[in-house]
């Protein structure tokens, strides 16, 4: 009972601290109006080349822009809380970690599942894509899926922020590895083999792969095998963090290297 | 003379201190390769021919990079570091020394341009032939400094906002797309293409395929000069007013 109350209390707490300082003003610009305007980046890109669709472009676009919110959120986790100087109080306490870390992370998903959304939204209207309403509601459980994933990964990068200062930097980096390996703007088929092969293994690909799928006509149904293999790579690196989570403030109690400022 | 001076103390000193962080230095010059190897990806898939096109565009994206967000949030920096009052109430002018902090930013956009165009050359075969080497470089010069005065004017606009550095990162996209570093205006929509010729990285992207492929880049390279001067007159104005508005409000601070 006591670890339900860390999970949706602390959850929602951490939520709220958040938007005390992700305001409108840096919200709109970084969460709503850039993944449009990547959209359109990209999307024109493949008009000059003639490659792919503005399909294609718009819904791996919107769907890798769950990366910003999971990823900087979740990967901001013990950072943030070095900053703020509590991380020492929150590790103190007797609170099981898993509803303690995981409690924080379904707001991050609600929060990647809504920009995306609205990229995908925005960014159809823009360029004109329609896409079947019989494929919305499967659409939208693969964005949700796909922000999970996303989280799971943050989490990964959350735990590494017990070994660095900072970890914006490296957010940024695995933002654009994501960029360039998912298949978001260049079919798998196109990338070299070992740059596929690294593929199937990240959030994003296979999530990506089944939106467009849904959104050409297939049902969901036909799609399930690669909803199942994205939520598995989420729920993996969600494991591989928590224990890494575990391991390393286990290592920065014994070495006191908690407060690494 | 002694301005000149203030401009290139603080401009290497700009540099040296932004070449040492990860955020501005690392960062800065993998960011734009991510999006300069995705298009080079769409670009080889599609348009081969036209790689090199694509080499030159994502070359200067990347001292666009190192602008943007950084100068959206230049002064809120100084804020951060409580040494805005200070710099204010130097006697030198406000703005010589803003100045070289975007400039350094732009100029630091080479690393990030050369890392790119030799990206481009091992990993995926793009040969960029410059024509007029020496145009090539004044084209360069010349975009550098007039994209760090665009940032000289978004620093000194955006003082009032908390968030600046948001909003900074906000004009990284609209800039790339819209100024044809990866795809041509005329794929844009008339009123589109009238705000790029308001913007010194458009002209500044021509000249440089110009003195590479061989044409004429001078008035390319003369417009983008002309737009760098334009900047700076509207950021001197905004900074003086913005500054006195703050001295005589008391909110410098903003807090």
């Amino acid at each position: 009972m006591n670890s339900a109350r860390v999970f949706f209390y602390g959850g929602a707490t951490s939520f709220r601290a958040l938007f005390g300082w992700l305001s409108p003003w840096i919200y709109i610009p970084s969460l709503l109006v850039a993944p449009v305007f990547q959209i359109l980046l990209f999307a024109y890109i493949g008009r000059q080349t003639n490659t792919n669709s503005d399909e294609f472009y718009v819904i791996g676009n919107a769907l890798q822009y769950t990366a910003i919110p999971c990823i900087f959120a979740m990967g901001h986790t013990i950072e943030g809380e070095r900053w703020q100087q509590t991380l020492g109080y929150v590790l103190v306490t007797p609170a099981k970690r898993v509803p303690l870390f995981l409690g924080r992370s379904l707001p991050v998903i609600a929060n990647g599942a809504l920009a995306s959304a609205f990229a995908l939204i925005v960014g159809g209207l823009i360029l004109g894509i329609s896409i079947p309403a019989s494929a919305v509601p499967s659409i939208a459980l693969v964005i949700v899926i796909t922000s999970a994933a996303c989280t799971g990964l943050g989490l990964t990068i959350a735990a590494i922020g017990f070994l660095v200062r900072e970890t914006a930097t490296l957010n940024n980096i695995v933002f654009g590895l994501l960029l360039v390996f998912c298949g978001v703007n260049v079919r798998l088929e196109d990338l070299p083999g070992w740059m596929s092969t690294i593929a199937q293994g990240l959030p994003l690909t296979h999530g990506i792969e089944a939106a467009r799928r849904l959104a050409g006509g297939a049902s969901f149904s036909e799609v399930a095998g690669l909803v199942a293999a994205e939520a598995a790579i989420g729920a993996t690196y969600a494991l591989l963090g928590y224990g890494l989570i575990r391991a390393l403030e286990g290592l920065s109690r014994r070495r006191g290297t908690l407060e690494r400022a | 003379m002694r301005n000149i001076r203030l401009v290139l103390v603080g401009l290497r000193l700009q540099v040296k201190m932004l070449s040492r962080s990860s955020f501005n230095g690392i960062l800065g010059i993998l960011y734009p390769l991510f999006f300069a190897t995705v298009a080079f990806f769409v670009f080889q898939a599609g348009a081969k021919d036209a790689l090199p096109f694509a080499a030159l565009g994502a070359a200067v994206m990347g001292i666009w990079s190192a602008t943007s967000t950084s100068a959206g949030s230049a002064m809120q920096r100084e804020r951060w570091h409580g040494t805005l009052e200070l710099l204010v109430a130097a006697p030198s002018p406000f703005s010589l020394v803003m100045l070289p902090m975007t400039i350094a930013m732009s100029a630091l956009g080479l690393y990030s341009m050369g890392a790119t165009l030799l990206w481009g050359r091992v990993l995926f075969g793009i040969h960029v032939t410059v024509e007029h080497p020496l145009l090539f470089v004044l084209a360069v010069v010349v975009t550098v400094i007039s994209i760090g005065l665009f940032g000289f004017l978004m620093a000194v606009s955006f003082v009032r906002y908390r968030a600046s550095w948001a909003l900074g990162n906000l004009f990284e996209y609209p800039v790339w797309l819209i100024c044809g570093f990866l795809v041509t205006v005329d794929h844009f929509p008339e009123w589109v293409q009238k705000i790029a010729w308001t913007l010194a990285p458009y002209w500044g992207m021509n000249a440089i395929r110009e003195a590479a492929t061989g044409g004429t880049p001078l008035p390319d390279a003369g417009m983008c000069a002309a737009l760098g001067l334009v900047y700076l007159s509207f950021g001197i104005a905004i900074s003086d007013a913005m500054l006195n508005a703050a001295r005589k409000r008391a909110t410098l601070a903003l807090t």
